[in-house]
């Protein structure tokens, strides 16, 4: 019995003793996986490329993201990252409700082309009630109305040799003293061309208002919500994502979040 | 008692316990669940919040459980909301850091990885664990099936039910045998971990993504939504803690020497008594 008793007086010490200096040493040896460019984090980062490449072999191309019944819509879409773009070119567009408003199809395509927002409005529309999945964490359900991305592409005519978009947006998510920093996103062209992919100008039945992308938000329902770039102006068809940003395919990507986006 | 009486400790078989593959798996494991526990916290702190359903509720009330913190007369109080019940769990949770430097977090830096602010990071440490741990589940699920492991030690058979209530008060004795195999409570605690737990914690994690969720859409109608399934893999993460500190508990109480050495080099002590078999050492 004795020997129970010494060993449970040891067991407590032991463990406080470890507890305690868990606690005052912290975890601050392995904040040099922060460190963007560290060859130790980019190993860890390969995982990522495995995973893109496991859910496009695993998901078929056309499988859609789950629709939700009109009853699931609970609340308003909560507005997050940019909300409200102060360019001067951007509130001279909202100023006059869009009117102006144009988006282009460039880069590798047939021809260079332009769409007024009455255009894509005058287009099949596709309404969809889906779930967005912020990166932080939480979840919101909203109906999305627009017009599918994949024939829009079609008339500009994709050339054979592009792999991605890269989608351009009009707000500057951060200011750095060597200027503005623009928000822009891309994907492949699989995500470009799936059926919900949407050019959305609609949210719960009203126009897209200004705090979630007015006047065109691009939606990509099997991605998290860092892939639904707001406030699209230009749409760029290239082989290489290299040239753009910090050459990660994305505002957040260039941030040290994975391109992909699909987990 | 005079010396010469006293018999000598016999000492039972050394017997070869381990296979190299749960060896390996047994220690992939361990570094696995260290930094998805700490890169998992770092998640969970870019949104401090669980709900049950498939949404979060902004305006509305689904929420589980919330860590932050409120500004009071005295000052910053880092507050925990658990099933509707309030805590003050500042030092803890939601405020933590010193007097001087106060951190507004959910987790305290001590338990991330990184210690600071930094969801990307925590994500690409978390994935790549996340595949290493499936990894491993994977070849130790294929060669426990084929030598046996599984059959032998994990799945519990009709004796191992009956033997249980047995069990359990030895080991609340601290009575603790040396067998060959597995006694009745640690059967079910690892078939509980690799049956229930372990597969629990990956298909939640799987029905975070928005990717994968259309490819297996039963996945939200199993765990009840997306916002369910990250709540219960919050709670498979506290039950695999606590599986941990009591794993830990009773390796210090059985012999760490002889579990670890059973772990590292397969082979096990057992108590004096236990009948020899072909292969075992003295």
């Amino acid at each position: 019995m004795s020997n129970i008793i010494l060993s449970r007086r040891k067991l407590l010490i032991g463990s406080a003793a470890l507890g305690s200096s868990l606690a005052l040493t912290g975890c601050d040896q392995f904040d040099f996986l922060g460190q963007r460019g560290n060859p130790v984090r980019q190993a860890l980062e390969q995982a990522n490329v495995l995973t893109y490449r496991a859910q496009r072999a695993l998901i078929g191309d056309q499988t859609l993201a789950r629709e939700y019944s009109v009853s699931e819509i609970r609340q308003g879409m909560k507005p997050n990252g940019s909300t409200e773009p102060m360019t001067p070119e951007y509130l001279f567009l909202k100023g006059q409700n869009f009117a102006n408003y144009k988006l282009t199809i460039k880069g590798m395509v047939e021809r260079e082309v332009s769409f007024s927002l009455d255009e894509l409005r005058n287009m099949p529309a596709r309404s969809q009630i889906t779930r967005h999945d912020c990166v932080e964490g939480w979840s919101c359900i909203a109906k999305w109305t627009g017009t599918a991305l994949g024939p829009v592409l079609d008339m500009a005519g994709v050339k054979p040799e592009a792999r991605y978009c890269v989608y351009h947006c009009f707000d500057n998510i951060q200011k750095t003293l060597a200027g503005d920093v623009f928000y822009y996103e891309s994907s492949d062209l699989v995500d470009a061309y799936h059926p919900q992919t949407i050019l959305s100008y609609g949210l719960n039945d009203q126009v897209l208002p200004v705090s979630n992308g007015a006047p065109v938000r691009l939606r990509i329902e099997r991605a998290l919500g860092y892939k639904q770039p707001k406030y699209l102006h230009t749409i760029e068809l290239v082989d290489d994502l290299t040239p753009f940003g910090r050459g990660k395919g994305g505002y957040w990507p260039d941030n040290g979040y994975d391109w992909y986006g699909g987990i | 008692m005079t010396t010469e009486e006293k018999e000598p400790q016999a000492k039972g078989p050394l017997v070869y316990r381990q296979s190299v593959w749960t060896r390996v798996t047994h220690w992939v494991w361990a570094i696995c669940l260290f930094f998805l526990l700490l890169s998992g916290l770092q998640i969970f702190n870019a949104h401090p919040a669980l709900y049950i359903g498939q949404q979060s509720g902004f305006e509305f009330e689904n929420a589980v459980l919330e860590i932050g913190a409120v500004n009071t007369p005295e000052g910053p109080r880092g507050r925990t909301t658990v099933f509707g019940q309030t805590f003050d769990t500042t030092g803890v949770l939601g405020m933590s850091g010193t007097a001087e430097a106060p951190q507004f977090v959910g987790f305290p830096g001590a338990v991330t990885i990184p210690s600071f602010r930094d969801l990307a990071t925590g994500r690409v440490v978390h994935f790549f664990f996340g595949w290493v741990l499936v990894a491993a589940l994977f070849v130790w699920f294929l060669a426990s099936f084929i030598n046996g492991h599984l059959r032998r030690d994990i799945v519990p058979k009709g004796s191992d039910i009956s033997g249980l209530p047995k069990d359990a008060v030895d080991h609340a004795r601290l009575r603790l045998h040396h067998g060959r195999s597995y006694t009745p409570l640690q059967k079910l605690s690892y078939f509980a971990v690799f049956f229930v737990l372990f597969p629990l914690i990956i298909l939640t994690g799987l029905t975070m993504s928005p990717g994968m969720d259309a490819a297996w859409p039963w996945l939200l109608d199993v765990f009840g939504g997306r916002q369910t399934a990250r709540t219960i893999h919050f709670g498979v993460m506290v039950l695999l803690v606590l599986f941990f500190i009591v794993h830990i508990i009773m390796v210090l109480l059985a012999g760490p020497l002889n579990e670890l050495r059973s772990m590292i080099t397969g082979w096990y002590r057992t108590s004096p008594g236990t009948p020899a078999e072909a292969g075992d050492k003295p």
